[in-house]
C-alpha cells in the first residue's frame, strides 16, 4: 500500500524558509502573497496488512518531530 | 578519566573534541563507532561531536538519534553519566528526547560560522563550574539550524529549573530567549550549539572554552 504523510510545521513555530519564499514570490513581482509555510511530503510503499498504529508509530518515532511538526497520512489504494 | 567521542558518518568535528579531551584528561578517548551498542566499560563521559551526521537528511541529527549506539547513551545518561552535545551533537540529543526543545533552520537562513559573545547564565553545572555565572566568554559558532525552539511552558520551566547554561549575548541565529545551551533535569547532560573544543589553547585565538572540560575533569575525577 502507498502511503503520503504530510509533515508540517506546527502552527505559531516560526518558518524562516515560508518568509523567504514569500519574498521571493512579490519580489517575482506576484501580488497578494498572504503566506508561505514549507512542509514535507515523505511517500512509503509498505505492506497492505501494516496497521494504523504501527504508521502512526513510524511518523512519531522518526518521521515527523513532534516538538515542532504535525503530521497527516494519507493512504492511496492498496496495490493489486 | 576514560572518555568516549560516538562518531556518526557525517560528524566532522570528532577530531577536534578528541584533542581537546585529551589535552584536559591526558589521555586519548575511546572513538565509538555509532552501529556499536555498547560503550566503552569505564566510561565517563560522552561527548556527541559536531558535523553533519548523515547529510542532515530528514532534519538535523534525526538519524543519528536513532543509530543503536543512542540507545547505549540514553540508558547511561539515565543512570547520570555526563552527556556532552556539541552542535549537531546537541541536535541530536534534541531529537533523542535526551534535552527539550528542537534547533530549526537559523532564523535569518544563513549558515553563521565566526565567533560569538555567550554569557554563562548557571555556573553551578556539572559543565560550568569554571565559570563565573554572569561571565562572557567568546566562543565559535559554525551552523545552519542553531535556532532553538520550545514552547513558552517548557522555556519557562527550563529557565526556572536553571537549566539554560549558555545564552548569546547577541542574537545570532533567532534562537528563544537566545539560549545557547540546555542541560537536561538531572544536571547531566548539556547540548550547546557553539564549540568550546575549537577555543581550548592560544593558538586558537583564547582558550575559554577549555575551563568547560577542566570542570568535568574535576567532577569527574
Amino acid at each position: 500500500m502507498k502511503l503520503r504523510i504530510y509533515v508540517t510545521l506546527k502552527p505559531g513555530v516560526l518558518d524562516p524558509q515560508g518568509k523567504a519564499i514569500e519574498h521571493a514570490l512579490a519580489g517575482l513581482g506576484f501580488s497578494g502573497i498572504e503566506g508561505a509555510r514549507v512542509g514535507k511530503l515523505i511517500e512509503l510503499e509498505v505492506a497492505d496488512s501494516t496497521d494504523d498504529s504501527a504508521i502512526d508509530a513510524m511518523c512519531r518515532q522518526l518521521l515527523a518531530n513532534t516538538v515542532i511538526e504535525n503530521y497527516r497520512i494519507e493512504r492511496l489504494e492498496p496495490a493489486k | 578519566m576514560k572518555t568516549a567521542v560516538i562518531v556518526f558518518p557525517g560528524s566532522n568535528c570528532d577530531r577536534d573534541i578528541a584533542v581537546a579531551l585529551e589535552a584536559v584528561t591526558g589521555r586519548k578517548p575511546a572513538m565509538v563507532w555509532h552501529r556499536e551498542s555498547e560503550l566503552p566499560e569505564g566510561t565517563g563521559l560522552v561527548a556527541l561531536p559536531g558535523g553533519f551526521s548523515y547529510g542532515d537528511y530528514l532534519r538535523s541529527g534525526a538519524m543519528a538519534a536513532r543509530s543503536p549506539i543512542m540507545r547505549a547513551v540514553s540508558d547511561a545518561a539515565a543512570k547520570g553519566l555526563p552527556v556532552l552535545g556539541i552542535c549537531n551533537g546537541f541536535q541530536v540529543l534534541t531529537e533523542a528526547g535526551l534535552l527539550p526543545g528542537a534547533l530549526m533552520r537559523n532564523a535569518g537562513l544563513n549558515f553563521v560560522c565566526r565567533n560569538v559573545a555567550l554569557t554563562v547564565e548557571n555556573a553551578q553545572t556539572a559543565f560550568t563550574s569554571r565559570y563565573a555565572a554572569g561571565e562572557r566568554i567568546l566562543i565559535p559558532v559554525a551552523h545552519h539550524d542553531g535556532n532553538y525552539f520550545a514552547d513558552a511552558a517548557t522555556l519557562d520551566r527550563i529557565e526556572g529549573e536553571g537549566r539554560v547554561a549558555f545564552r548569546y549575548a547577541e542574537n545570532v541565529n533567532g534562537s528563544a530567549r537566545n539560549i545557547a545551551g540546555v542541560l537536561n533535569d538531572a544536571g547531566n547532560v548539556l547540548g550547546m550549539m557553539p564549540h568550546p573544543e575549537r577555543r581550548i589553547e592560544a593558538a586558537h585565538g583564547g582558550d575559554e572554552g577549555r575551563r568547560l572540560f577542566e570542570g568535568l575533569l574535576e567532577l569527574v575525577a
